[in-house]
């Protein structure tokens, strides 16, 4: 196909768009934290920026949307960028170079989202080996398996712009990368988040650019990229507006943290489903999500005592699953003749394939997280010590501080 | 009836109130502030010129006893703050010649605890 300008414009804004929400999602996450690891939030941030920006060059595209080789991983024909020019790739009317930039961006935001749970106590050399080796062996494989031609994919998986690739990735290894490091020190008297502002600002920019993400995910400007902005619109408010009421309702007021949190949860539960469902659909996934996430961080995770510290598993696992399986419910033909008919619809095996393929990521992202844990634990450590911990990792990790108390 | 002033280093605090408490000692009051000994801090880099501060944090805490938590309060802090590094910090004390509890308009021993 030739190149088509419009939809070439459109993945170009969108892109940029993507790129956005990573330092701003570093400071929705930097403002839950104390003060004393603002900067190290905002540097795992950046640092995942340009490291999986290289990766993604060098070698994590080609094995992502590489040739397929036996439904398992891409072909090495990408390698370093080789043959990735302007030219469209077949069935798309971008050049091939910004569709490769675009996947850019998911690569590295999915994992900028795990830096949530184990903020406070990383160490900055085992986060900086883990976050590559976490990137090249389980992201990589995965964006294969469901969009890139793999055995996900060939099931019949659906994954719009990423639930099942993103979230439900993070979350997972986010779970076990909480239960592994373990609890943060002297947490208990220093619970509230050291500048919520930061986060509302975070959470601000997250909203704007996932249009972007899941409007960019049609790869085109055409009427599926629209339903899905409008979607995402959609699901962003409805998980505002539930989080707003559970919360008003068990705890007496309703909390601007609450509002943030449940705005993200609506559209990470969108995610999967945002170019394949109705309007309407997404007031019921997105609320959803905000519902299944308040239940999980408020009432599930404190049984579990675990410091999955800024909840990406409550959040994005969590929200990320029932998206995925919303996808199974609410999608609809008539929106995209490329999905498929859900339950509502009267078919269940759209539902089947979406909670099967939930199972595999899950367990491939915990196996595979515990793995990479273990060894590079044995190689740089992944915990600072105790008094490194205590002092915070802006000053131990990169002798820096964010804040002067005078002056 | 005595009024405990103590600096510390601002990672000692969870340390000292949880060594606070276990003595029964569970009001205090704690300031952020800066101060100047014989410590060095720990290095801080700008675009890579390496610099020490001088003046560095540190966390006054500020506790009123009776006469019988005196020891226990002060050996609490020691235990918390102590690293046996320069600039664990300092303790001063004072005699208190009176306290008041605001809501009861109480006096003396029963207004501190």
């Amino acid at each position: 196909m030739n190149i088509n300008y419009s939809d070439t414009v459109w993945m170009v804004v969108a892109t940029a768009m993507v790129m956005l929400m990573i330092p701003t999602l570093a400071f929705f996450y930097g403002g839950l934290v104390r003060k004393k690891n603002i900067l190290s939030v905002l540097m795992q941030t950046f640092v995942i920026l340009a490291v999986i920006s290289l990766q993604w060059i060098l070698f994590g595209y080609t094995l992502a949307f590489g040739p397929d080789k036996g439904h398992l991983i891409g072909g090495l024909d990408f390698l370093f960028l080789n043959g990735v020019g302007t030219a469209p790739i077949k069935g798309q009317t971008i050049p091939h170079q910004l569709f490769m930039m675009f996947q850019m961006m998911f690569a590295v935001i999915t994992p900028t989202l795990i830096i949530g749970a184990f903020v406070e106590r990383i160490k900055f050399s085992g986060f900086l080996i883990f976050t590559i080796l976490w990137s090249t062996i389980i992201y990589d494989p995965i964006a294969h398996w469901v969009w890139g031609g793999g055995w996900l994919h060939a099931l019949g998986a659906l994954d719009f712009a990423g639930g099942t690739v993103i979230h439900i990735t993070a979350g997972t290894s986010a779970l076990v990368l909480a239960l592994l490091l373990g609890k943060r020190k002297g947490i208990d008297s220093h619970r509230a988040p050291h500048n919520l502002p930061f986060s509302v600002f975070g959470a601000g920019f997250l909203w704007f650019g996932w249009f972007g993400f899941n409007g960019g995910s049609a790869l085109a400007m055409n009427g599926v990229a629209i339903t899905a902005i409008l979607n995402t619109h959609i699901a962003a408010a409805s998980g505002a507006v539930v989080w707003m009421i559970i919360d008003w309702k068990y705890n007496e007021v309703p909390t601007l943290l609450g509002v943030i949190t449940g705005l993200v949860s609506g559209l990470v539960a969108i995610t999967p489903a945002a170019g394949f469902v109705s309007p309407l659909s997404s007031i019921a996934i997105g609320g959803g999500g905000s519902l299944i996430g308040y239940l999980f961080v408020d009432k599930i995770k404190g049984k579990f005592g675990y410091d999955d510290s800024l909840d990406v598993f409550g959040v994005h696992g969590m929200a990320g699953i029932w998206g995925a399986i919303a996808t199974g419910i609410f999608s609809s033909k008539s929106i995209n003749k490329d999905g498929a008919n859900g339950l509502i619809y009267g078919e269940t095996s759209q539902l089947v394939v979406q909670i099967l393929t939930i199972l595999v990521v899950v367990a491939v992202s915990a196996i595979g997280t515990y793995i990479l844990y273990k060894i590079v634990d044995k190689i740089t450590g992944m915990r600072v010590d105790e008094r490194s911990e205590y002092i915070g990792l802006d000053l131990t990790q990169h002798h820096e501080t964010g804040y002067t108390l005078m002056e | 009836m005595k009024y405990i002033i103590a600096v510390i280093k601002p990672h000692r605090l969870e340390y000292v109130k949880e060594e606070l408490a276990k003595e029964g000692v569970h009001l205090l009051t704690v300031v952020d502030a800066l101060g100047c000994g014989r410590q060095k801090g720990i290095t801080e880099v700008y675009r890579g010129v390496k610099e020490v501060g001088n003046l560095l944090r540190k966390v006054k805490i500020e506790v009123g006893v009776t006469d019988e938590f005196l020891e226990k309060a002060i050996n609490a802090i020691v235990k918390g703050a102590k690293e046996e590094l320069i600039g664990d910090g300092k303790i001063f004390i004072f005699n208190m010649e009176n306290c008041v509890r605001i809501r009861t308009g109480e006096q003396g021993k029963i207004a501190i605890g």
